[in-house]
């Protein structure tokens, strides 16, 4: 793919005991939604926490291999830096309960200590809203605390919270498992129009969702990725038997 | 049977409680009764005069609340950001491992040790070190004060010791309590852990470090045997931080014994009642804070 922002190579990741993720070459494209789907437990959410270097806050993690971004070693990388250029959003909506919801949009330039002009700072809050689908919702209660809105919107704002970073970027981690029907079906068209500003990497154990929004989708069963390959011919011709199972619900 | 045993326990519990309920207004209106005569005699002059002479019958506690609140105050300034450190260090940083284990016990002994103690600690090593410091004040004419060594400042240092542990420990619960998925949420927007702890953990926190301040300083006002030994107790108006003073603990401590005559008993009590009033009041703001905290957050 010559278009790949991110390159997995011979990629293991542990946390003490036993290798949670074993062995995953992957490459993700830019500007496409990549899913990565798979039991609870399988690695998944280790997998994706690796790509920002979040499991480094896990005392004794320890990875092997290579994670590229934009063809630079991300372990070689600060992870600092690394953190503004990947975004992540949670399963569970966290936006800061004592910023507003202004300065929640703006955190992490209030958190790495950016300076601003009041216009930049208008400008990347308008910007990140629109582009989170939330800003006609908060335009009239920008100085409201993040905690007010709905859960929904809560975690629209996170995503907003991670795009005005204007990351490279943009890890999803079951952003909708903790959402109502409607809540959810919101964030999937918002993550479709999505991926033509940022690469997104979605982990999720829904299947429906995987098929829906994905361009790319990855299975991964007991730490190895399985199946990688374009979501539609992985929906309907899968090449691995695991994959056929999962997806017709005989496990997982 | 059952009824009538689960009936006996209820008013057993409704008895104990509404007893503390009795104890707790039984001595508010002591003070108050007691206190009478010094009311009516003096009124609102109790307050504003310096003035306190057992041999005139003349008590005006002024000097005492100053120096009540500067040793308080003070204290409670050198304490806090010791207190916030320590809380930090214990309640994110270190939680766990054998040096925050020894830490944290350690500060909850330094709650539990007598008052007295730390008086003789404060007669025996900081009198001498603050007598030495203000002769160096005074030899070099830096401050004109008699190089006593016992005064405000003293008793503040001793006081500051005694109180950081309350505030450190309620501080180290409440940073603790700070839930992980937002702290991760700064981290993955490229928080340093510096800028994690002071933009996120702390403004989250900071009710219930407040709380936490506001009732050692209620500990701090009422202290009284520490800061009896080393403020000096001296019943006029302290000019600097260096001279000695009295609070009104330490007066009620060295005077009750002695005390013989109606008026003076009554001026005493009077600022028992002062000094229930203000401590109550501190202890309840702080504990309003924590629940109005834990409420929002």
């Amino acid at each position: 793919m010559e278009s790949s922002v991110l390159k997995v190579e011979n990629f293991f990741a542990n946390y003490g005991e036993g290798d949670i993720v074993k062995d995953i070459n992957v490459e993700f494209e830019r500007n496409k939604v990549h899913a990565i789907m798979g039991p609870s437990g399988c690695g998944k959410t280790t997998f994706m926490r690796c790509i920002n270097r979040m499991h480094e806050l896990t005392p004794n993690s320890t990875v092997k291999g290579k994670i590229m971004l934009n063809n630079e070693d991300i372990y070689k990388m600060n992870p600092i830096d690394l953190r503004r250029k990947i975004g992540m959003v949670f399963q569970k909506a966290n936006p800061f309960p004592t910023m507003s919801i202004y300065d929640n949009v703006i955190s992490g330039y209030l958190l790495n200590g950016i300076k601003l002009s009041k216009n930049e700072k208008d400008q990347i809050v308008e910007e990140s809203l629109k582009n989170a689908a939330l800003w006609e919702e908060a335009k009239d209660i920008l100085h409201r605390k993040g905690t007010f809105l709905s859960g929904g919107q809560q975690q629209r704002l996170c995503i907003a919270r991670g795009l005005a970073m204007k990351p490279d970027i943009l890890l999803l981690d079951e952003p909708t498992s903790a959402l109502d029907p409607r809540a959810t079906s919101k964030i999937e068209k918002l993550m479709v129009e999505l991926r033509e500003r940022v690469t997104i990497i979605l982990v999720t154990h829904n299947i429906g969702q995987a098929a829906r929004v994905s361009n790319y989708t990855a299975f991964i069963y007991l730490g190895e990725l399985i199946e990688y390959g374009a979501t539609d011919k992985l929906f309907t011709v899968p090449k691995d038997k695991r994959t056929e199972e999962y997806l017709t619900g005989k496990f997982g | 049977m059952k009824k009538i045993k689960e009936n006996i326990f209820s008013y057993y519990l409704t008895f104990v409680s509404i007893l503390i309920v009795v104890l707790f207004l039984s001595i508010l209106i002591t003070l108050v009764y007691q206190s009478f005569p010094s009311i009516k005699q003096f009124g609102m002059d109790f307050y504003t005069k310096d003035v306190w002479n057992p041999v005139s019958q003349e008590f005006g506690s002024l000097s005492f609340l100053v120096g009540t609140l500067i040793t308080s105050l003070l204290a409670i300034l050198i304490a806090i950001p010791f207190s916030i450190m320590i809380s930090i260090f214990l309640g994110e940083y270190f939680k766990e491992g054998i040096f925050s284990n020894i830490l944290k016990s350690m500060v909850e002994l330094l709650a539990g040790i007598p008052s007295i103690v730390y008086g003789i600690w404060g007669l025996f090593v900081f009198v001498p070190f603050f007598r030495g410091i203000q002769m160096y004040l005074v030899q070099n004419e830096i401050m004109n004060i008699h190089p006593f060594g016992r005064g405000i400042f003293t008793a503040s240092i001793i006081l500051t010791v005694m109180i950081i542990p309350y505030a450190a420990s309620i501080g180290r619960d409440v940073i603790s309590m700070v839930p992980n998925d937002l702290k991760e949420a700064g981290y993955s927007l490229g928080g340093t852990r510096f800028e994690v702890i002071k933009k996120i953990i702390l403004p989250y926190c900071k009710s219930g470090i407040i709380a936490g301040i506001l009732l050692a300083l209620g500990r701090a006002l009422g202290e009284t045997m520490a800061v009896t030994m080393v403020i000096g107790n001296r019943n006029v108006l302290p000019k600097t931080i260096m001279d000695p003073s009295s609070t009104l603990a330490s007066v009620l401590a060295n005077e009750f014994g002695e005390a013989t005559n109606l008026l003076h008993l009554s001026s005493l009590v009077h600022l028992g009642l002062v000094l229930f009033l203000t401590t109550a009041i501190v202890n309840i703001a702080g504990k309003a804070i924590i629940n109005r905290g834990f409420r929002s957050g």
